[in-house]
């Protein structure tokens, strides 16, 4: 008998990688209708997702903007079929709507057919509440789909409070600089896909994206989508409204977000690490990564830093590139590991 | 091992249907969902309702059953699995128990509110802490006001009988709406019967399959499920609901119907009266409480007391008419509660404030006793009832209530 279970697996759409921005598709599935803040990343990024899975797609949303802000009753943006799902469920969303499909289609009880499985979330449903569902869901190699993770670094849809996704200092409504306490958000960000690539072996697809680079972006969905089993793309997502910077700006903030080695893009393929992008030049030092002030300055929830807390910011950025054993994803030192 | 011994012993080839089991509540239960033919059924332990999961991955394994099995990492997870499942079209069962039940809650609201029809057992516990296993019904009794229909079984027949049921009613177009069924812990999850298991053929002709129709979530179906309504439209909604819950009575008796004629049965769908004729005074209750009542209600009419019981088999859909037309007759009743609500009215259990104010329209009214027993699983004996009914009977002389409501085999 095979060592692998019977129980595994059909064949997901193949999704080959759009070879540069006049091959992608024109047809939208995420229309108008939405009324999320101008300049908003994070609807940008729904936008890109769909277009990249296409029309053969069921679309899980979890509580957050994306679902209060884009799907009013009646005027959903959706093309594709769209369900709410709860805060901390995407992974568990994901899971039933595969198993669902899959058990009909092998009992003959639905026409057999490859669909995507896409279910997003935002960084407090996803690095917060839904960790646990994500991390279950990531180890079941029988089902195909995706989960996305859109991380505007904050609650946002509640009003801007700390989640584990806000960076370190950072001015929330939950995190405010006050007369006594200049910084009261004393937690750094969670490294969310260092921590589910090592944690979940077989997870065949794990990425970071951000929609300032639109088409990688969209390639990597695609991926994620074509190569079988349960994945995970996390997409950074600058958002006017929380990180409090002029709207016109959002496209720009996610390059600096990456130019600074804050936010680093990579995926991991079959357990295989590769750097892309700007990032990969940082990594193979062929880029000079931009001083965190530039990014930092830019936006109002890091106004009352002082220089001190940027010096702090950069030292623990520098860390990512210059200890971490591998740049910008596990964060071990290897000096710690007693070498 | 052991557990797997077990389960092979129960586990039916289909062409061995339509046969007498011994098994227990969970194994029936079990062999209704490999009857119903489910797709995807989720599980997570908890006592006592998981014995039930094992049953059903056993009945996976040897290919008896063709489901999709996930074991989940939280009940809240399990159920919002099953959700996401039933909405693209899928047969699901569910389950859990106690403090399980309650991590699951979030998913159990939005599953009523969004008109799933799942299938879910609660293996009926209290909810520690303190730490016990033992049965209480506020369990199950927390989504009485989500639009989740319950019943509650007295014995294992009735165990198998009601999952079938229970899809049916809940996959009914008219209700779309999801069940649970409460099985005592322990006194009915483990306890074995001879269970008349039939053959596929006649679930077939009792249970059409789940068919979704214009609310299946597919691509060549796109719609947008559960939106932001907020005020504009969210009490509309709500009405709904209340309206598929008032038709789900109606479902209930037809499908009761067609079940005593495929299956050769005699149920009445919602209350089971036990020598009740020229009864003076009537315990009321639900789930395997019955058992150790109709054996006292039997001895003291050896001595020519006239007593009687009535068993409830929904609370949800309640059944308000029957309930008072079957109530009317007597001059006291007391209503038994496995539970407790504290501050209510009168600080009675959940059941008693229920019957009461399904009573109060009545022109004549029975007094009403409200009796809080058996919590943490402890037994209810033929000393308590007798108890109760000692009260009652006084109480149909005298034609007075001393205390509302009490607590009955209580250390003090
Ligand atoms: C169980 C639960 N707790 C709290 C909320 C309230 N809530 C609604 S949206 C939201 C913010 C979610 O933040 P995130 O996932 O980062 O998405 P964003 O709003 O930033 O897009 C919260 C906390 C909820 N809907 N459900
Ligand atoms: S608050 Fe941020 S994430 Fe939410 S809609 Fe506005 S810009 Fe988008
Ligand atoms: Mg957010």
């Amino acid at each position: 008998m095979e060592a692998r279970s019977d129980l595994l697996v059909e064949e997901p759409q193949k999704l080959d990688a759009f070879k540069g921005v006049k091959k992608v598709t024109v047809e939208e599935y995420f229309g108008s209708g939405h009324r999320t803040c101008q300049g908003c990343e994070s609807a940008l990024v729904m936008k890109l997702m769909i277009k990249a899975a296409g029309p053969r797609t069921v679309v899980l949303g979890s509580t957050g903007c994306m679902y209060v802000a884009n799907t009013t009753y009646y005027t959903t943006p959706w093309v594709v079929p769209f369900m709410h799902t709860q805060l901390g469920s995407s992974g568990s969303a994901a899971l039933g709507t595969a198993a669902g499909l899959k058990a009909l289609m092998r009992k003959g009880k639905m026409k057999e057919e490859a669909i995507n499985v896409i279910a997003f979330c935002g960084d407090g449903g996803g690095l917060d509440m839904g960790l646990s569902a994500i991390s279950a869901t990531l180890m079941h190699p029988q089902y195909n789909l995706l989960i996305l993770c859109y991380d505007n670094e904050s609650y946002a849809n509640t009003d801007i409070q700390a989640s584990g996704g806000s960076p370190w200092g950072v001015n929330t409504t939950f995190t405010p600089p006050g007369k006594k306490h200049r910084i009261m958000q004393t937690r750094w960000k969670k490294n969310m896909v260092g921590m589910l690539a090592a944690g979940h072996p077989e997870c065949r697809y794990v990425a970071t994206v951000c929609a300032s680079y639109a088409l990688d972006m969209m390639n990597k969905v695609r991926k994620a989508l074509s190569i079988g089993g349960p994945t995970f793309i996390h997409s950074l997502d600058p958002c006017p409204k929380g990180w409090d910077y002029d709207p016109l700006y959002s496209h720009e903030l996610g390059e600096l977000a990456i130019e600074t080695g804050i936010f680093p893009l990579y995926e991991i393929e079959d357990r295989k690490l590769k750097y892309y992008g700007k990032t990969k030049k940082i990594v193979e030092r062929r880029l000079k990564r931009k001083p965190v002030r530039d990014y930092l300055l830019r936006q109002g929830r890091f106004a009352h830093f002082i220089d001190e807390d940027i010096d702090y910011f950069q030292k623990k950025t520098d860390e990512m590139w210059e200890k971490w054993v591998l740049p910008g994803v596990i964060p071990i030192h290897p000096e710690e590991m007693g070498k | 091992m052991a557990v797997q011994a077990a389960a092979q012993s129960t586990v039916g080839k289909s062409g061995a249907d339509d046969r007498e089991m011994l098994i227990s509540g969970c194994e029936a239960i079990a062999h209704a969902c490999r009857l119903a033919d489910i797709d995807v059924v989720t599980a997570y332990p908890i006592r006592p309702y998981d014995t039930l999961m094992q049953m059903i991955s056993k009945m996976i394994a040897d290919g008896d059953l063709d489901a999709d099995y996930i074991v989940a990492e939280s009940e809240h997870s399990q159920f919002e699995i099953v959700k996401h499942a039933s909405a693209v079209g899928a047969r699901v069962f569910v389950g859990s128990s106690g403090v399980g039940w309650f991590y699951a809650m979030e998913a159990l609201a939005v599953t009523a509110g969004l008109r799933l029809p799942v299938v879910a057992v609660v293996g009926n516990r209290a909810l520690d802490d303190p730490g016990a296993f033992g049965c209480e019904h506020n369990d199950a009794l927390a989504v009485r006001d989500l639009g989740w229909m319950l019943t509650w079984v007295d014995v294992v027949q009735e165990a198998f009988d009601i999952a079938l049921i229970a899809f049916r009613v809940a996959e009914d177009p008219r209700v779309f709406l999801p069940c649970a069924l409460g099985l005592d812990g322990a006194f009915l999850t483990h306890s074995q019967s001879l269970v008349r298991v039939p053959s596929k053929e006649k679930v077939d002709q009792f249970l059409k399959p789940y068919d979704r129709g214009s609310k299946l979530l597919h691509p060549d179906n796109p719609i947008t499920i559960a939106p932001q309504v907020n005020e504009d439209w969210l009490i509309e909604i709500r009405r709904q609901s209340d309206e598929a819950m008032k038709r789900s009575k109606g479902v209930i008796e037809d499908a009761y119907r067609d079940f005593n004629r495929i299956f050769g049965r005699n149920y009445s769908p919602f209350l089971e009266e036990y020598m009740t004729d020229d009864a003076d005074v009537v315990l009321v209750g639900q789930g395997t409480l019955a058992l150790p009542v109709k054996v006292t209600v039997r001895k003291l009419r050896e001595k020519g007391k006239k007593v009687g019981f009535v068993r409830l088999k929904w609370f949800r859909p309640f059944p308000t008419e029957e309930v008072q037309d079957c109530l009317k007759k007597f001059k006291v009743v007391g209503i038994i509660d496995r539970d407790y609500s504290y501050g209510s009215p009168y600080s009675g259990g959940i059941l008693y404030n229920e019957f009461r104010s399904a009573l109060y329209d009545l022109p004549t009214r029975p007094k009403v006793y409200g009796f809080i027993c058996g919590l943490g699983g402890r037994e209810v004996t033929i000393d308590g009832v007798t108890e109760m009914i000692n009260m009652m009977l006084e109480t149909a002389k005298s034609n007075k209530v001393d205390r509302e409501v009490v607590w009955i085999g209580v250390r003090e």
